[in-house]
C-alpha cells in the first residue's frame, strides 16, 4: 500500500533534490557541449599531435567508472596536503565544483566520440563539392562539416544527456542532495522503498522523458530533411 | 535437459545450508572502525564482528555476515535480508518503532574531533557559523541539528567520512560516533594535527546503549541473543574481545 501522507509531506524535498539534479546536469552539459566541439574536430584530424592527446582522453575517461572518477577528485586529491595548499583547493574543496568538474570531463569524454564519429560520416561528396567551389578549410568546417555532423550526431547526443541525467545520482556520494539522496534518506526515516525510490524514480522518468521529447522536437526542427516526404513516398 | 537439471542440483546444493534451521545472517555495517571494517585481505573485521561471532557461537548457530549500507540498515532487517544487526546501532526510541533491541552490549558517549587549538569546547556559541560535519541518518545529527542551530552541518554517508572530510578540510569540526572511532583517527598520521575538544557527549537522555536489533516477530530470537549476551558477559568472553579493542571500559555497566 502506499501512504501517500509520506509523499506529501517529503514532497518539498524532492523538489529540492529535483533542483539539485538539474542544476548538475545542465551545468554539466552545457560545458560539454562547448568543450566537446573543437575536441571532435581535433579527433579526427589527420595531425597527430592534434588527435593523439584527444583519443587519450576521450580513452581514459571512458574506460573508468563514472563513480572511482568521482571519488578519485573528490577524496583522492584532498589526501595530498600539498594540494591541499595550493590555490586550486579553494575550488576542489567545494563539493558542487568537483561535480561539475567530473560530470563535464566525462560528458565531454562521451560527446566528443559521437560528434568526431558523426564528422567522419559526412558525405565525401559534400566535401567535394565546398572544396569545387574553393571554400577554406575553416570556411568548409563551418558551413558543412559542423552543421551536417551536430544535425546527425543529435539522436546520439540526446541520448547521452539523457544517460548523464541519470549519471548526476553520482552526486549523492559527495554529500550533495539531489534525488537519489532524497530517496535514501526517506528511505532510511520512513522505511518504505514505495514512497522513496519509488517516487525517485517516478522523478527520473518524467525527467527522460521530458529530454527525449524536447530532443525529437530539435530533431524534428534540424533534420527536417531527412523525414520521407509526400513526393519521396510517392 | 539432463545437464540442466543436475546443474541445478548442484545450485540448490549449495543453497541449501543457508535455509537450514541453525542458520542466521547477521547485517553489519564495515564502515566504522574499530566496531566495524574490511581489512587490508578484504575480511571483515572489529568488535562488532567479534561480539556477532561470539553470540552466533552461543546460540550455536552458523552466522553469514552481511555487510550493508548505513542508511538501508534497518529496511533490510524487515525485508528479511538478514535476521538481526550488529552495527553499533545506538538504542532510540525512534527506532524501537521500527525494530526491537538486545539488551545493550556496549555504551560509549560521542566526542567532537578538531584541529589542535581551533577550538577549546564545543558549544553551540564556540561553533556559531562554523561547518560541523557529522554523519546523516544518525542520533548525532539530529543531536546537532536541534543543539547547533547557528552552525552549517556537513552531513556525510559512512561514519569514516566524518575523518576523511575532517582532514581534507571540508569541515571545521566533526562530531564522532564514539571516544574510540576518533581515536582511531587520532592515532593515524592524517590525524596527527587533530584533537579531541571538550567533554564526552552522552546523547539520547539516559545513555540508551548500542544494542543488536531485530525483527518486532522475532521475540524468540531476542531472548536468546539477550540470554547469549548475558553469557558471554558473564563467563568473560565478552572482556576478552573487548580489551582487544578498547583500553577502558566499554559495557556500559550491565
Amino acid at each position: 500500500m502506499i501512504d501517500f501522507s509520506i509523499i506529501a509531506e517529503t514532497w518539498p524535498q524532492f523538489l529540492k533534490g529535483l533542483q539539485v539534479t538539474l542544476l548538475l546536469l545542465v551545468i554539466a552539459c552545457a560545458s560539454g557541449f562547448v568543450l566537446s566541439v573543437p575536441l571532435a574536430v581535433a579527433r579526427v584530424s589527420p595531425r597527430r599531435w592534434l588527435s593523439g592527446p584527444v583519443w587519450l582522453f576521450t580513452y581514459v575517461l571512458r574506460g573508468t567508472p563514472l563513480l572511482v572518477q568521482m571519488f578519485m577528485v573528490y577524496h583522492g586529491l584532498a589526501q595530498f596536503e600539498a594540494f591541499r595548499e595550493s590555490f586550486a583547493w579553494v575550488a576542489f574543496k567545494n563539493p558542487w565544483f568537483c561535480a561539475w568538474l567530473v560530470f563535464t570531463l566525462n560528458t565531454t569524454a562521451y560527446t566528443t566520440e559521437i560528434f568526431a564519429g558523426a564528422l567522419r560520416a559526412t558525405p565525401s561528396g559534400e566535401l567535394e563539392a565546398a572544396r569545387s567551389l574553393g571554400m577554406t578549410e575553416g570556411a568548409i568546417y563551418r558551413r558543412i562539416l559542423l552543421p551536417g555532423a551536430l544535425r546527425r550526431a543529435l539522436p546520439q547526443y540526446g541520448n547521452e544527456v539523457v544517460l548523464m541525467m541519470h549519471a548526476t545520482a553520482i552526486a549523492s556520494t559527495v554529500t550533495l542532495v539531489e534525488v537519489t539522496r532524497v530517496a535514501r534518506d526517506i528511505y532510511y526515516n520512513h522505511l518504505s522503498a514505495t514512497e522513496s525510490f519509488g517516487v525517485a524514480a517516478l522523478i527520473y522518468f518524467v525527467l527522460t522523458f521530458s529530454l527525449a521529447g524536447l530532443f525529437k522536437l530539435i530533431e524534428r526542427r534540424y533534420l527536417r530533411h531527412l523525414r520521407p516526404t509526400a513526393a519521396g513516398v510517392a | 535437459m539432463r545437464r540442466f537439471i543436475s546443474a541445478a542440483a548442484v545450485v540448490l546444493g549449495l543453497m541449501a545450508p543457508a535455509f537450514a534451521q541453525n542458520a542466521l545472517r547477521v547485517g553489519v555495517e564495515g564502515n566504522y572502525p574499530p566496531f566495524s571494517q574490511i581489512s587490508p585481505d578484504g575480511k571483515l573485521s572489529g568488535f562488532d564482528i567479534d561480539i556477532a561471532n561470539a553470540v552466533c557461537a552461543e546460540l550455536k548457530m552458523t552466522c553469514t555476515l552481511v555487510q550493508q549500507e548505513w542508511d538501508g540498515m534497518i529496511p533490510a532487517l524487515n525485508a528479511k535480508k538478514f535476521d538481526m544487526i550488529v552495527a553499533s546501532m545506538t538504542i532510540t526510541e525512534e527506532r524501537k518503532k521500527a525494530v526491537d533491541f538486545s539488551d545493550p552490549y556496549y555504551d560509549v558517549p560521542s566526542r567532537w574531533v578538531g584541529k589542535k587549538g581551533a577550538f577549546t569546547e564545543a558549544t553551540p556559541a564556540s561553533l556559531k557559523g562554523k561547518k560541523i560535519i557529522v554523519l546523516r541518518n544518525s542520533p548525532r545529527a539530529k543531536y546537532v541539528q536541534d543543539n547547533f542551530k547557528d552552525s552549517e552541518v556537513l552531513l556525510v554517508a559512512k561514519e569514516t567520512e566524518v575523518y576523511l572530510e575532517l582532514a581534507a578540510g571540508r569541515g571545521d569540526i566533526g562530531f564522532g560516533s564514539s571516544v574510540v572511532s576518533g581515536e582511531a583517527f587520532l592515532k593515524k598520521p592524517e590525524g596527527a594535527n587533530f584533537q579531541q575538544v571538550g567533554a564526552p557527549v552522552n546523547l539520547g537522555g539516559g545513555g540508551g546503549g548500542v544494542g543488536i536489533a531485530i525483527r518486532k516477530d522475532d521475540a524468540a530470537l531476542r531472548d536468546k541473543v539477550n540470554a547469549a549476551l548475558k553469557t558471554i558477559r558473564a563467563n568473560g568472553t565478552y572482556k576478552k574481545l573487548a580489551d582487544k579493542y578498547f583500553d577502558f571500559d566499554i559495557s556500559g555497566g550491565a
